[in-house]
């Protein structure tokens, strides 16, 4: 039989999804509202893009982390590709699509595309290890893509990309324009991101995961993830679903670079370092790991932390740094465990009488 | 000849490299986790050094040893106040507790004596040694010394004695050393302490050959040396030794001969393809999976 379109988005199985879903859409015309009427200040307003393109890449992290189980510390480096694919994508398209919109377009996708073609090449040699040896080499691979972006010097003009890794080989036409320019990264791009594109972006990016995780490659990640050798045993191609869910969780990166780059006009390559790989990785365990909905909400409670704290002048990173030891302290606390665990059978029982009663 | 002296030059930076990974290595051994923060103790005993030197006027050893106090008492404090509580927890919250405690002294160096750099005082003489054509400054001579009086101390100290073995029982087999009469938290303890006072120690001798200091001191080199400990197959004191010299060895001979910008890239290149030949590093022990 076939259910009501309206009962099915509610049911057991969807309604994390929904809920997700309504939070973003729902928290996009709430800030609209208040923008349009002026009752955002400008801090909040420049920090909406940016929150966008965090919760991307943190969705594809949580990809990589929560639900294949890979400790994936490079992140910022599949966003420093996609960016700055992203701003030369633009920038060479400048000329011939005038209109904003399908051009960012154009550019996320390009970010996307790159950032997993990357991935699939680092892919290859990472996925063969395990454990706490793949986590170096993730941050190894993102190390090495900062400092090659760093050194890479990229023009533009009538006849197409030039590029050169030393400064002064590059040799542009009249009318061309420098793109990268090395430790300086790329300066005079247009900004053009804009948040209704970051919300898409975020929409779009739950619709990939969620498809990808209630279908059956994603319960063969999940396989993969829980008992590599069972699942092997039951004809699961291991390396072939990890590799499915670290390219997918590079492109989303990718895509979130793009937007992220082309919301400023100056972006520097020693933006994406490690730090930021890491403040991507506290997003996704703090939000909960394989949790999308609690990936959303702690990107945006973390981004705006620090600017909330603002009041505290010096002492904010301090306190948040506080704040996240305080958080792992007590969300591991034995006797904090115990409560939790109460609190759901209570709320579980509850449920299962109001079912019976209907 | 200019060869040997790069050689050389290596070989004191990856001496620096060696003792930081032995406190990363000794620590994930025994307590199973990547300490994050360790970098940053390195960075307070940057800053232990410079006062005690600058500020109280302390002779070198003096300040060294004040240095290395000040490190081991923050490590001890670091582990019971900050992991003691997550043993039980995943290996995750753990890295993002580790995270935590990095920003947190980080931003109390930048609070307490701001971000503006100060200049370590020159402590060892510039003077140099002429070995057969190659010149070799004391620093570096030293630095190489202090890397080999320690690695050797530290094996004799894990190899005979009680506490040492208790440390290698506590790496093989928490559950089984517990029932044996270990008491595994005293054993962490004194791995966390003998891992930041050998950062103190690396935090002078860094200090001595790139005379800043300020607050993210600690980042690049503890990533290097953590890096240095993974190339080694971390876990193995033997491994962290070799690692750090090699690290540092090709990152100077990668900046002289092939390019000052991307050494970074090429130290990490070569870091994965030997991770991709021998997984688990280059000395690192084998692990055999079984179903």
């Amino acid at each position: 039989m076939k259910k009501n379109i309206f009962a099915s988005m509610f049911d057991q199985k969807h309604r994390s999804r929904t809920v997700t879903y309504l939070i973003v859409i729902v928290s996009y015309i709430v800030l609209e509202i208040l923008m349009k009427t002026g009752n955002l200040s400008s801090l909040f307003t420049s920090l909406l893009v940016p929150v966008c393109a965090y919760i991307v890449a943190a969705i594809g992290l949580n990809l990589n982390v929560g639900f294949s189980g890979e400790l994936n510390l490079g992140q910022a480096g599949f966003m420093s590709v996609g960016a700055f694919t992203g701003i030369c994508v633009s920038g060479a398209l400048g000329g011939l699509i005038p209109n904003t919109v399908v051009r960012l377009l154009a550019s996320l996708i390009a970010g996307a595309l790159m950032a997993a073609v990357f991935g699939y090449l680092i892919g290859v040699p990472v996925l063969k290890l395990q454990g706490d040896y793949l986590a170096i080499v993730t941050l190894a691979f993102g190390q090495i893509i900062k400092s090659v972006i760093t050194n890479i010097y990229l023009g533009f003009d009538g006849t197409g990309f030039h590029m050169s890794f030393v400064d002064n080989k590059v040799k542009l036409e009249p009318g061309g324009k420098m793109l990268l320019n090395g430790p300086m990264g790329a300066t005079g791009t247009d900004r053009i991101a804009t948040f209704t594109v970051g919300v898409l972006l975020i929409l779009a990016a739950l619709v990939i995961v969620y498809n990808l995780i209630y279908s059956r490659s994603g319960r063969a990640i999940m396989a993969a993830r829980d008992n590599r050798i069972a699942a092997e045993s039951i004809g699961i191609s291991v390396s072939k679903t990890k590799m499915l869910a670290f390219v997918v969780s590079a492109s989303l990166a990718g895509a979130a670079g793009a937007l992220f780059g082309l919301n400023y006009s100056t972006l520097l390559p020693n933006k994406f370092d490690f730090n930021m790989s890491i403040l991507v990785l506290v997003y996704v365990v703090l939000g909960g790991l394989g949790n999308m909905t609690g990936t959303v909400t702690a990107t945006v409670i973390l981004v705006l932390l620090p600017e909330l704290l603002r009041s505290l002048q010096d002492y904010r990173m301090l306190i948040y740094a506080v704040i996240l030891i305080s958080i792992m302290l007590i969300s591991n606390n034995e006797n904090m465990k115990v409560t939790a665990e109460r609190l759901k059978k209570k709320l579980s029982r509850k449920n299962l009488k109001e079912a019976g009663n209907e | 000849m200019a060869f040997l002296s790069y050689l050389i030059n290596g070989l004191g930076l990856g001496s620096v490299y060696a003792i930081i990974a032995l406190g990363y290595t000794m620590v994930y051994g025994i307590a199973k986790m990547l300490n994050f923060a360790h970098g940053d103790i390195i960075m307070i005993g940057a800053y232990a050094a410079f006062f005690a030197l600058n500020a109280f006027h302390l002779p070198l050893l003096v300040a060294v040893l004040f240095s290395v106090a000040v490190c081991t008492v923050l490590g001890v404090l670091v582990e019971r106040l900050a992991y003691k509580p997550l043993r039980q927890a995943t290996s995750l919250s753990v890295l993002i507790t580790a995270i935590g405690v990095s920003y947190f002294l980080q931003n109390s160096a930048q609070l307490l004596w701001s971000s503006a750099t100060k200049v370590f005082p020159s402590v060892i003489s510039g003077g140099a040694l002429n070995l057969g054509g190659v010149s070799v400054s004391y620093l570096t001579l030293i630095t190489v010394l202090v890397c080999i009086v320690v690695m050797t101390c530290l094996t004799l100290f894990i190899n005979r004695t009680k506490t040492g073995s208790a440390m290698r029982a506590c790496s093989e087999d928490k559950g089984a050393a517990t029932l044996m009469g270990i008491n595994v938290n005293r054993i962490i303890s004194i791995t966390f302490a003998i891992g930041s006072g050998l950062a103190a120690i690396a935090a002078v001798l860094l200090c001595a050959t790139y005379p800043s200091v300020y607050p993210t001191l600690g980042s690049m080199p503890g990533i290097k040396a953590f890096t240095a400990a993974v190339f080694g197959g971390i876990g193995s004191v033997p491994g962290a030794f070799l690692g750090g010299l090699l690290l540092g060895v090709i990152e100077i001979l990668a900046k002289a001969y092939i390019s000052t910008q991307l050494s970074d890239a090429i130290v990490f290149t070569v870091l994965i393809i030997v991770l991709l030949i021998k997984p688990t590093g280059l000395l690192g022990r084998k692990i055999s999976e079984k179903v």
